[in-house]
């Protein structure tokens, strides 16, 4: 990556924790915190597509939606082109969010039902005050057909559309504010195979000719493989290990990520020589461990993972890959 | 649409027709008929004099006759005569079925702002005090008998209070102005109200909660909508769709409340009239005020289906 340039977006020590119910009245002491995502940092330049991996419930979809406002900071700063989301006025975040969108997993659900698709692409330039009624038309005839489908598909409603135009739909929903950044949320996950592929390469495709940036979350290491330039790994609401894609793929520092690539099917090996699987659950968001919060399902834990949490430094010789292990390759 | 309309209309016609037969069955094997009560008021009658009567009026003929002929007659707008009033039917139908429809028409109006209102709210504060307050007071709604509450009104704004008249319609030997009737309609309107307002609060309390919980009301959030946007425009339109369609439904429901209301507050509206019309055998009378509560089920039901198509773009009628 070219250091010199300055950063999109940089998440420095970003926190979301949400306070949880006591789980019954007879229960004294302090409600319990539900630790989703805590001390997260990491940067993302313009064009740069920054992939965020790791397990069910690990507090990727809550970064995501951190970064676009639909969850407060508890703790931490979003800087975006320099400027602190978390402590602008709201007016102004208002503003500055335009540039920021965000695609969600579940095409089937995330479009409202009552709109047709003209709708649901214009809102968003109508809520941001982009030009008139026949100019904001004119951009989502160019939006649908920028996102290869016909024009007549904006007369429809979403439910009259297959999951992957659906996600089509979103995306030019997503594009229609000329945003820089576009956090995708599993974007295919909902999606067949034969469509997801597609879906990758529109969002390849518009990636160059927008000049986009993208924090595309998932949990598909192929798609990651396919789209990012680097990788985010995250366990328990830390980052474990950020690393440009080739180095990451080929060399993974940290156990945890090493043990993800290992999860990965190939076709021609046997379940035998996957190496090891990580054993064990992940735990609770609510009762982290203590030190690493890895070291219960670590095969490398010592005594000091326990106690210290490490944090995210470049691995031996490789100065672009960060890990957080006190025994990282 | 055009289509979907015109077969339903067709259709409420055909059960309109075989409700008319079962009504018209049901009431010709009631005991006695209206010869009988006349014999009874007037012990001077012969034999004779029943027979002759009976074949005047064509009730010596089988059952399946009678209604032939009715039908007949029907088919050119001929409802025959009332026996106790003395009157074309219609005549005597038709104000009684305005009084109702006042009544009807006006807790329907009330009661459907005052659900939504308070539904809303309570969904935007799920769990809060104020949303178990009108959760409260939603359940004493349902839970309070009609009559119970008509009498308690009464005995309240009327009787304590003096604010308002106990029954009727309107002020005998008043100006019969459109106030006077106002303050007729107060306290039947509040029954009726508090009735039906409590179910429609918690459906659109339920409603709404569900839908808040939407995906697509986090999209709408996500893309920079303001709340206002989200819970008018998002929101409340998709809560809307189921409440709409058991608004439409509880139309049979509400006749039966009115009837009793009406009863309570001693307005003549059709309650009575179908009441009296069948413990005095006035047939045609009661044939007629029981079908015409059998079409206004039949059209609240197809504005049901028709508003929900319109509400859902999901559902298509053609």
């Amino acid at each position: 990556m070219n250091t010199t340039t300055a950063p999109l977006l940089q998440v420095d020590q970003l926190a979301v924790h949400f306070p949880m119910p006591r789980s019954g009245w007879l229960q004294r002491g302090p409600s319990p915190v539900l630790q989703a995502v805590s001390d997260v940092s990491f940067s993302i330049t313009p064009g740069e597509t920054l992939a965020l991996v790791g397990e069910s419930g690990c507090g990727k979809t809550t970064l995501g939606r951190a970064l676009v406002g639909l969850y407060a900071a508890t703790h931490g700063a979003i800087r975006f082109k320099g400027e602190d989301l978390t402590t602008m006025p709201a007016a102004q975040q208002q503003k500055t969010r335009r540039a920021i969108q965000m695609i969600f997993q579940d095409p089937y659900e995330s479009l409202n039902p009552r709109l047709p698709v003209s709708d649901v692409i214009t809102e968003p330039l109508l809520i941001h005050g982009i030009g008139n009624k026949t100019e904001r038309a004119d951009r989502a005839r160019e939006l649908i057909a920028q996102v290869g489908l016909p024009v007549d598909a904006l007369n429809r409603y979403p439910h009259q559309f297959s999951g992957g135009q659906r996600q089509r739909i979103a995306i030019a929903r997503a594009l229609g504010p000329e945003p820089e950044l576009i956090v995708a949320d599993e974007p295919l996950s909902a999606l067949d195979v034969s469509i997801q592929s597609q879906i990758l390469n529109l969002m390849s495709e518009l990636r160059e000719e927008r000049h986009l940036s993208y924090l595309f979350i998932s949990h598909d290491l192929s798609a990651v493989h396919h789209l990012a330039d680097r990788v985010a790994v995250m366990y328990l609401g830390r980052l474990v290990e950020v690393a440009p894609r080739a180095e990451l793929f080929a060399s993974p520092s940290h156990p945890y990520t090493k043990a993800l690539l290992d999860a990965i099917p190939r076709i021609g090996q046997g379940r035998r020589a996957r190496g090891r699987t990580i054993q064990g659950d992940l735990p609770s968001p609510l009762k982290p461990p203590s030190g690493c919060a890895f070291h219960p399902r670590c095969p490398k834990a010592q005594a000091i993972c326990k106690v210290e949490a490490p944090v995210l430094l470049p691995a031996p010789g490789r100065v672009q890959q960060l890990a957080a292990c006190h025994f990282k390759d | 649409m055009l289509r979907f309309i015109t077969s339903r209309l067709l259709q409420s016609a055909i059960v309109l027709l075989v409700m008319s037969f079962i009504i018209y069955g049901l009431i010709g094997l009631m005991p006695g008929d209206p010869i009988d009560i006349m014999v009874n008021s007037n012990p001077g009658y012969t034999a004779q004099d029943v027979a002759r009567l009976r074949a005047q009026y064509g009730l010596d003929q089988p059952l399946l006759t009678r209604y032939w002929n009715w039908l007949q007659a029907a088919a050119v707008l001929d409802f025959g005569y009332s026996r106790t009033y003395s009157q074309p039917v219609l005549v005597v139908l038709v104000p009684a079925l305005i009084q109702t429809g006042k009544l009807v028409g006006l807790s329907f109006v009330v009661f459907t702002v005052l659900a939504l209102t308070l539904g809303v709210i309570a969904a935007l504060v799920k769990g809060s005090v104020l949303d178990r307050v009108i959760n409260l007071l939603a359940f004493a709604g349902i839970s309070v008998p009609v009559f119970f509450l008509a009498l308690m009104l009464i005995y309240l704004f009327a009787v304590r209070l003096g604010w308002l008249p106990a029954s009727g319609m309107f002020t005998i030997g008043g100006d019969g102005s459109l106030a006077d009737m106002a303050k007729y309609m107060v306290l039947p309107v509040l029954t009726l109200t508090a009735a039906f307002v409590g179910r429609f609060t918690r459906f659109t309390r339920a409603s709404m909660v569900e839908v808040l919980r939407m995906d697509y009301i986090r999209t709408a959030r996500a893309k920079g909508a303001g709340k206002l946007r989200v819970v008018f425009k998002h929101a409340l339109r998709n809560a809307l769709i189921p409440v709409v369609t058991v608004l439409a439904l509880s139309f049979g429901a509400l006749l039966g409340g009115a009837l009793i209301t009406e009863t309570m507050f001693a307005q003549r509206g059709m309650g009575k009239l179908i009441f009296d019309a069948i413990m005095g055998n006035d047939f045609n009378l009661a044939l007629m005020g029981l079908l015409f509560a059998t079409t206004a089920t039949l059209v609240s039901n197809l504005v049901a289906d028709i508003a929900y198509a319109w509400l859902d773009p999901r559902i298509s009628l053609s």
